[in-house]
């Protein structure tokens, strides 16, 4: 029974990083209805920089705050550069587009950064947590911030003007237009909140898994798993569905004998399908009626 | 907002429709393209025809996925697994059991139709990201299980297996590269004429309807469960092929030459050949073998970021890929003919 604890606490910690991932990426799928396959390059290119502050000598929450803005002037940038054009494409070609981002960006800070690993501050420090050998004070930092993120995107939401504007320019396109909403700039405002989440969640994971360019490849896809799981339509979904990512992942390992690690995801992502056989949309995801 | 107010816009699916004769080439186009492939390897050098044979492959899988997306809107990213499955399959035949080249890739299509059938079955109740997802843990798991200690006997693990090239049968003069490629030029034919004629038949009108509209297709008496498997299932046969073939031509087959990557190219090959449109599917097997070559001669360091930039380039120049191209060609063909 006690490792069975154990197991679940060290999952919950593991699973805080995909928790994080995943509201970035229910968050970029809210506004644009698609998975972006480039959204864990765009965070760790922001991780990068926020290093790269750093090695400057800037203190880690003014690099902090600056890479976040950062991250949000790309996010849009991004949108209305090389996305925007494509709106009216093919959503398959959109996916291309995501991969053809995810080549460049990959690439690009391998050039800049080169592919060495290299160690990453923390700002909660790394001893244990209240006397938990599993958890280190990082990881339930960690934790912290991924509930409070959730807890202010859902005010954001339900409470502000735009946060209102922006759940109707990704629920109903064409009447959010005819009340006067800025649609257009929704999505891009969508990419910018996504990248900014991205960012944050890079910059909680690179203490953890080390910052180099191929980074985020895994955690992206946990990430993608988890939101999937949680339901894409909800941010809280996607939070519940990392951590019990994190959990299956580590008790797949503990009680299934041969294991390894790489046989982990796939064991990982059968669950998870499982799941969706009995619920498509996901645990705590909205139904969608389509009109024939 | 309750769940049944939430109505999806209509025209707005996740492929577009393309009816069924904008699917292929017309028969003049077929037979200049057919002739100049027939010619070809007369005139060039072996490397080339080597590549020229991994073009036909690449495209009869891309063709494949263009069977299962373009055709019957179901998406996949486990078309790796299924190539790998072909290519093991003629592998292990020819070097443990004797099995002849040729006869092994109808073997390793049947073999994959099975596979492909019954991933289908859990794949039913899924689609788009959903259905993505799930084939995209196939194509994850697939290097993995390939590696498994009980199969080593079987697959050799991570060392893989060697297959032996095949020569030219009845004593022709013709190198292996040459022989191998004329080879694979009449599998590809007779499988691009199987697959047009699949598309214009019963089963193919049911595959699109169910695209454009599955619960318009079974309300009209489409067995949606049955077809939709039944395209995984084709796909996946026809996958097996490239990938028994590439075994051939390669000579080599080791698990990790069947990752994620190899599924993800074969994506890019569709959208950039054309979704739906099938002759489009070597257009972007062309895209997929020549363009990171062209990138990494362009910069070693940044060959990534260039390949990017050049996919980027001619998905804003033709969205819909090659077919726009051909559809362009065509309306100009039209105009002059008409002055």
């Amino acid at each position: 029974m006690e490792l069975f604890t154990n197991q679940v606490l060290a999952g919950i910690a593991t699973g805080a990083i995909y928790a994080c991932m995943a509201l970035a990426v229910v968050m970029i799928y809210q506004a644009i209805d698609h998975l972006n396959f480039a959204q864990g390059e765009m965070a760790m290119f922001s991780t990068f920089i926020s290093w790269q502050l750093m090695q400057w000598g800037v203190p880690y929450w003014v690099a902090f705050v600056l890479t976040l803005a950062f991250a949000f002037a790309g996010g849009i940038a991004i949108e209305r550069i090389l996305f925007k054009p494509l709106a009216k494409a093919p959503i398959l070609t959109n996916v291309a587009g995501f991969i053809a981002l995810f080549a460049i960006i990959n690439s690009s800070a391998g050039l800049i950064w080169d592919f060495t690993i290299k160690q990453y501050p923390t700002p909660f420090g790394s001893s244990p947590f209240l006397g938990s050998q599993l958890i280190s004070t990082h990881q339930a930092g960690m934790i912290g911030v991924t509930l409070l993120l959730l807890v202010a995107l859902y005010f954001f939401f339900q409470y502000t003007r735009i946060g209102l504007a922006m759940r109707a320019a990704a629920s109903l396109p064409e009447s959010a237009r005819l009340v006067g909403i800025n649609t257009s700039w929704m999505i891009a405002l969508g990419w910018g909140m996504a990248s900014a989440i991205g960012a944050i969640a890079g910059m909680l994971i690179a203490p953890v898994v080390f910052l180099e360019p191929n980074m985020m490849v895994g955690v992206l896809l946990y990430g993608f798993a988890a939101a999937v799981l949680g339901g894409l339509s909800s941010p809280f979904g996607a939070v519940v569905g990392g951590f019990l990512m994190g959990i299956f992942e580590n008790l797949v390992g503990t009680y299934i004998p041969g294991v390894g690690n790489e046989l982990k995801l796939p064991i990982a992502l059968a669950l998870i399908i499982s799941v969706l056989v009995v619920k498509p949309a996901g645990l705590f995801g909205r139904h969608i009626v389509k009109r024939v | 907002m309750s769940a049944a107010e939430e109505v999806v816009a209509e025209g707005h699916e996740t492929v577009e429709a393309v009816p069924k004769r904008a699917m292929t080439l017309g028969t003049t186009t077929s037979l200049v393209v057919v002739a100049a492939l027939l010619i070809a390897p007369v005139f060039v050098k072996n490397f080339i025809i080597f590549q020229m044979t991994m073009l036909l492959m690449y495209g009869l899988a891309v063709l494949a996925l263009n069977i299962l997306t373009g055709g019957s809107g179901q998406f996949s990213l486990g078309q790796s697994a299924f190539y790998a499955v072909g290519a093991y399959t003629t592998a292990v035949l020819m070097e443990y059991f004797n099995v002849n080249y040729a006869l092994t890739l109808p073997i390793a299509g049947v073999v994959c139709f099975g596979f492909g059938f019954l991933f289908g079955q859990p794949a039913l109740r899924l689609s788009g990201v959903y259905l993505a997802l799930a084939t995209f843990a196939l194509a994850t798991a697939m290097p993995q299980l390939l590696k498994l200690n009980f199969l080593e006997h079987w697959t050799g693990g991570v060392q893989g297996l060697v297959v032996t090239k095949p020569d030219a049968p009845f004593g022709l003069p013709m190198s292996q590269d040459m022989w191998l490629y004329y080879f694979t030029l009449a599998v590809t034919l007779a499988i691009y004429v199987f697959s047009v004629n699949l598309l214009r038949s019963r089963s193919g009108r049911a595959f699109m309807a169910i695209r454009d509209n599955e619960i318009a297709a079974s309300s009209m008496g489409v067995n949606v469960a049955l077809y939709k498997t039944l395209a995984f299932g084709v796909s996946a046969g026809i996958t097996g092929i490239a990938g028994a073939l590439g075994a051939i031509a390669v000579q080599f087959v080791a698990p990790d030459s069947f990752t994620i990557n190899l599924a993800i190219s074969l994506f890019l090959g569709m959208v950039v050949g054309g979704v739906g449109w099938l002759p489009g599917s070597f257009v972007g097997a062309a895209f997929i073998i020549f363009v990171p070559n062209i990138a990494e001669g362009i910069s070693k360091g940044l060959s990534g970021a260039v390949f990017g930039v050049l996919l980027f380039l001619v998905i804003y120049l033709v969205p819909h890929g090659a077919r726009q191209l051909a559809i362009l060609g065509q309306q100009l063909s039209g105009k002059l003919r008409k002055t």
